[in-house]
């Protein structure tokens, strides 16, 4: 026992050395005060996906904002009570801003934030909000009605799969967009969803498309973070619609187009109003219109007329006169649930739990 | 030019404490060469990698979080590897004291906290325990391979949590989210000095284990059996007994850590609510060689490298991947370092015999 004792104070004494006579890299002198912005991420920068996307938007605040801001990133963050070790982390480095980019981390920003009342929280695609806490997502639902029309032009078997994350209202929401923008140009067509219960898994997300593709579907899509699907698709020599980046890398015979967020656009402007002082804790709801949302360009493997079709509603929704969501929309049963002249309001889309007719699938 | 390994007679303490030292450097000499590759300096790394991990009071505190599902579970498996039987099962252990603790966090919140926690405790041993128990019965009753089992039942127990989770005790609250119900107040572990409790349990297990393993004659016992059957059998152990009393102490032990993590950390159920604590405890187990005076030493080292580790990633922008490269580096030097504590490598060259031989 003795000999761990000396062993066990030694150490301890050479690691407060070593501590006591070093400089930590954050500890250097600033000349300007710089704002230290901590970004928690789902999955990899690297996943050629979502989390990508959102880097990309990092990299376009430092960028706009130059000496003005520092950025600090944890990937792979689990929607577990990791990360609110990890929040807690950053505003322990001096993070006075964090973005957390997942629906599950809301309970931990929450958490984080309440106790740490000084620092701003931006939490992505959530819905509750406090004094120092917000959340921010936008109509990425445009966008996928849009690539609905490129796979409902393309289809041959009027077949289209959807491999879906989580049943949850955001999920449900673009499979409805999705399916409304499919059979506005192919009304036999009908989306075929499958769940993965997970954001971030390339083998599982490609393993649920090619049981999709087992089920006679030519078109991929998908509300996953990586490319998995598309690859599967590109492996049967079938098509693909991507999500968060252009992924025509990873299936350059299959992949037709994607929905697009444009995070920086979000990013500079709150970061910006946050330095000034404008900032308040109303959630954010980009749009098309905003630059927040777009789609990818359109490539060869499109089918043709797909642009000019694309180019009609995007100009309308850019223009703020286009509404997915505008009825006559019937349910799975055939029901009309938005009768003609209204619409889902913002709120009811938040809280979606239901498919339109030309969903194949269930929300258990 | 052949090369041979030969085993080693047992060495002294000092030889053996200087090996472990060289493997250390050789760690941090090659994560070095792989950190000048990514062209960071690997002094500055490693420097930060120490205030990463205890450079202030709260980053002490994060690191000892770590710490204590490492060495509670490590002194779980210590139990069951002294009597050299493999449990390889702490993960499934740890979920189901998770599990049958979360069962009364849910529905018993309304008991007053300390009799709840106790409650919960309890529940969390027998979770553990229970599946501790079976592969100990398969084992004397029928001798199967407690390593296949055991290991097996982590996906039982996993696959168990997951139906959990994404059905019966989904919160309905959580608009189609797979997520269970955060616990009542009353069913959250306390803090004591910035850390919560957990840390007391693991120093009261600590000493617990320490005195049953050496100075108890059941400790003995599992230690003799350890060594050897028949020996044990030929001094009277009652085999089925000890065997069951080990692993009933094994996973219980483990179990506790389940509830600790529910209770404290996570404040529910989910399916990663182990972390991957109950394969890294059998290297710390390993690594302390199965004595908790040790165990408490690997344990603590290991923490401060995940910590210092998580922390280089926000600090220097390393990628969780090259992070955790960092780790895996030190792990494989550090254990394979014990490779040489018992063989030694001896190198037939005909060339150096004969400037040996005629050298002399």
């Amino acid at each position: 026992m003795k000999r761990v004792l000396t062993i066990l104070l030694s150490i301890t004494l050479v690691l407060a050395l070593a501590v006591g006579c070093s400089q930590a890299p954050d500890q250097g002198q600033d000349q300007q005060e710089k704002m230290k912005i901590g970004f928690v991420y789902i999955g990899s920068a690297t996943d050629a996906g979502y989390t990508y996307a959102h880097d990309q938007g990092r990299l376009m605040l430092e960028q706009e904002l130059g000496d003005r801001v520092e950025t600090v990133i944890k990937e792979n963050v689990p929607e577990t009570q990791e990360c609110e070790k990890v929040m807690t982390d950053m505003i322990d480095q001096g993070c006075k801003v964090i973005f957390a980019n997942s629906f599950g981390f809301q309970e931990y920003v929450k958490r984080v934030a309440e106790a740490n009342p000084e620092i701003i929280f931006l939490h992505c695609s959530g819905s509750i909000q406090g004094p120092n806490y917000s959340n921010y997502f936008g109509s990425i639902e445009e966008a996928r009605y849009l690539s609905g029309i490129v796979a409902g032009m393309k289809t041959q078997t009027n077949k289209i799969g959807y491999v879906a994350a989580y049943n949850i209202p955001e999920v449900i929401r673009g499979i409805n967009a999705f399916t409304l923008g499919v059979r506005s140009v192919n009304p036999e067509a009908v989306v075929k969803v499958m769940w993965t219960n997970t954001w971030f898994d390339p083998a599982k997300e490609k393993d649920a498309a090619v049981a999709l593709l087992d089920q006679g579907v030519d078109i991929i899509a998908q509300h996953q973070d990586t490319t998995g699907p598309q690859v599967a698709a590109e492996e049967r020599g079938c098509w693909s619609i991507g999500y968060n980046a252009d992924m025509s890398n990873a299936a350059p015979k299959a992949y037709m187009t994607a929905p697009l967020w444009n995070w920086g656009a979000y990013y500079v402007e709150a970061v910006k109003s946050i330095m000034d002082g404008t900032w308040t804790n109303e959630p954010y709801w980009g749009t098309m219109k905003d630059g927040l949302i777009d789609l990818a360009p359109l490539t060869e493997v499109a089918p043709e007329g797909a642009q000019e079709a694309v180019t009609k509603i995007q100009d309308q929704m850019k223009a703020g006169s286009f509404d997915v969501f505008a009825g006559p929309l019937k349910d799975q049963s055939g029901q009309v649930v938005v009768p003609e002249g209204s619409t889902v309001s913002l709120e009811d889309q938040l809280a979606m739990k239901w498919f339109v007719e030309g969903v194949e699938g269930k929300i258990d | 030019m052949q090369f041979r390994i030969v085993k080693k007679a047992e060495i002294g303490k000092k030889k053996r404490a200087l090996i472990f030292l060289g493997s250390i450097f050789a760690a941090l000499f090659v994560s070095g060469l792989f950190l000048a590759f990514l062209k960071l300096n690997p002094f500055q790394v490693y420097i930060a990698m120490l205030q990463g991990s205890l450079g202030s009071a709260y980053r002490i505190e994060q690191t000892i979080i770590y710490a204590i599902p490492l060495l509670i579970t490590s002194l779980g498996v210590a139990i069951a590897f002294k009597m050299k039987f493999w449990n390889i099962g702490a993960e499934g252990q740890i979920l189901m004291g998770a599990f049958l603790a979360s069962y009364f966090a849910l529905n018993y919140s309304h008991l007053p906290r300390p009799l709840l926690l106790l409650i919960m405790f309890l529940a969390g041993f027998v979770g553990g325990a229970l599946w501790g128990i079976i592969p100990a019965l398969f084992k004397t009753k029928w001798g199967t391979n407690e390593t296949i089992i055991t290991l097996m039942m982590n996906y039982v127990a996993l696959k168990w949590v997951v139906y959990l989770q994404y059905g019966p005790w989904k919160d309905p609250n959580a608009s189609g989210f797979p997520r269970i119900a955060n616990f009542a107040e009353s069913a959250v572990l306390p803090e004591l000095m910035g850390v919560h409790v957990g840390w007391i349990i693991a120093v009261l297990l600590t000493i617990l284990v320490y005195f049953f393993l050496n100075k108890s004659k059941k400790g003995f016992e599992i230690a003799v059996l350890g060594e050897s059957v028949n020996t044990a059998r030929y001094a009277g152990v009652n085999i089925f007994s000890t065997v069951v009393l080990a692993m009933v102490l094994s996973g219980g032990i483990c179990g506790i850590v389940g509830f600790i993590e529910a209770s404290a950390v996570e404040q529910t159920l989910t399916k990663d609510i182990t972390g991957g604590v109950g394969f890294t405890a059998i290297i710390t187990a390993w690594l302390g060689a199965l004595k908790p005076q040790w165990i408490v030493l690997a344990s603590t080292l290991f923490a401060i490298l995940i910590q210092g580790s998580s922390y280089i990633q926000s600090a220097f922008g390393v990628s969780t991947y090259s992070a955790q490269l960092l780790e895996a580096i030190v792990l494989f030097f550090v254990l394979g370092s014990d490779f040489f504590t018992r063989y030694k490598l001896i190198i037939d060259c005909p060339i150096l015999s004969r400037i040996k031989e005629s050298g002399k």
